[in-house]
């Protein structure tokens, strides 16, 4: 029996983005989450939080199977984020939409992950099917993403809008990959 | 869509730029715990402000102008305290009391202090209506945000709050893209010239700061200012050992090495069959 091949993939963002229900969408097992007692204030946003890493697969093929990893939200689990970072893909930086708040956060998420891997990336818009969701165009702004980054709408538990987003990752791996041949 | 939420997560700079940057026409309304303000923008351009629940006269605006003595200010409000702002500016005109850009100096100005009050706001409800116009019998002066944003920017005095914004001085910036852009209708000081004209892809912002004898805090007040414009954006450093300082007849500056782009761990084929899987989701 051959060898499975593992790829991974990120998904990262600032506390409550909807990085577990982003990977939940998709992945075939439940996504793995650990209940804790709440402790701070911030947290009760949640009604559970988690600590371990939220983690999701999807298999491909019998040898190949791609797994997403999701970082914790927390400031304090910042140290796994060089861990998750290594050998992958690629990562998407979840951003809420809906809270103007975490917007600095999660411009400092994505300029560490920058700065661990340069490998592709995409930045989701999550929660744009709220009313309170800022729209596409001003995140860009608001957020200072490059006009060459792919900044999309999503809705983390819409399938369709998780696939697309995975699509564009993937698109984008590759555009990558022909690059580095020429 | 709605554009809202609190100056604390989000300042009026960053506000600023966004409206400007994405050229919006509409009307910001600012609660402060106590006072509230209303500033309408036209295609990115700010074109009135109000303060509080007073909208001043035009007449009260020429007096602290200094174009109206305060005899005739009273007199105006007396007869003709009713009257539009607009059909009044053409009657003072008429009567030979002000010029017409005396009118819109001094609304440019009133307009300017109002912005420069809510500048340093750090708490409020702001929410943006777009498309609504300020009143109809107001006179409006288009400004230019890039000139409020730079001076509002030089104002801003908390260090901590620009270490906050700009964290990393390794990094470099260039000149932005965007059509219409261009440095000569910008007012920078002095320092600000001298920091543009060392702005390459190969010059990080440290280098420009010690090249131009500048301190940490002093490089991240006048680079936060030009980013929040617009004018310029954050990039990686390019080049390696031996690139010189742009400006000519200066001493040169020693880069730090680039970081260098990894390819993607996988082959062309793998990424073929992972798209082909995910489409099927």
């Amino acid at each position: 029996m051959g060898t499975v091949q593992t790829v991974k993939i990120v998904i990262t963002g600032p506390f409550s983005a909807g990085k577990t229900e982003f990977i939940q969408t998709v992945s075939e097992i439940d996504v793995v989450s650990t209940e804790r007692k709440i402790s701070s204030e911030s947290e009760r946003i949640k009604e559970r939080t988690t600590v371990a890493m939220d983690f999701g697969r999807i298999t491909v093929d019998d040898d190949l199977v791609l797994y997403l990893f999701g970082t914790p939200g927390q400031k304090r689990f910042d140290f796994m984020w060089e861990i998750l970072s290594e050998g992958m893909l690629g990562f998407v930086v979840l951003i809420d939409s809906v809270r103007p708040e975490t917007f600095r956060e999660a411009r400092m998420i994505l300029d560490t992950f920058r700065a661990y891997a340069p490998t592709p990336y995409v930045v989701a818009a999550n929660k744009q099917d709220m009313d309170d969701a800022w729209a596409v165009d001003d995140l860009r702004i608001a957020l200072r993403i490059d006009p060459q980054i792919k900044l999309l709408p999503c809705v983390a538990t819409d399938r369709e809008s998780v696939r697309n987003i995975l699509l564009e990752l993937l698109y984008s791996i590759l555009e990558e990959l022909d690059a580095q041949e020429v | 869509m709605a554009l809202k939420g609190n100056l604390r997560d989000f300042g009026i700079t960053q506000l600023l730029n966004l409206v400007n940057l994405a050229r919006k026409t509409g009307m910001l309304s600012i609660e402060a715990p106590t006072q509230e303000a209303k500033l309408s923008f036209k295609e990115g351009q700010l074109v009135y402000a109000s303060l509080g629940s007073q909208d001043e006269h035009l007449a009260q605006v020429l007096f602290k102008a200094g174009k109206l003595t305060q005899e005739q200010t009273r007199t105006i409000l007396a007869r003709a305290g009713k009257t539009s702002d607009k059909r009044l500016g053409m009657m003072l005109i008429e009567v030979g009391y002000v010029t017409q850009d005396d009118i819109l100096m001094s609304v440019g100005k009133h307009t300017q202090d109002i912005m420069f009050q809510v500048f340093s706001w750090s708490d409020g409800n702001f929410r943006f209506e777009p498309n609504m116009l300020p009143p109809e019998d107001r006179i409006a002066v288009p400004i230019k945000l890039e000139n409020i944003i730079m001076e509002g920017t030089r104002r801003l005095k908390e260090l901590e709050q620009l270490q906050d914004e700009l964290p990393n001085l390794d990094m470099a910036l260039r000149f932005t893209d965007r059509p219409g852009t261009n440095l000569r209708n910008i007012n920078l000081g002095v320092e600000e010239w001298r920091v543009v004209s060392f702005i390459n892809p190969r010059n990080t912002i440290r280098q420009i700061a010690q090249a131009n004898s500048m301190s940490d805090f002093q490089i991240r007040r006048i680079v936060y200012g030009m980013l929040q414009a617009g004018l310029v954006e954050l990039v990686r450093p390019e080049g390696m050992e031996k690139v010189p300082v742009t400006r000519p007849g200066t001493r040169a500056v020693t880069p730090s090495p680039a970081q260098s782009r990894r390819p993607p761990p996988v082959k062309r084929s793998v990424v073929e069959r992972l798209i082909k899987r995910i489409k099927r989701l």
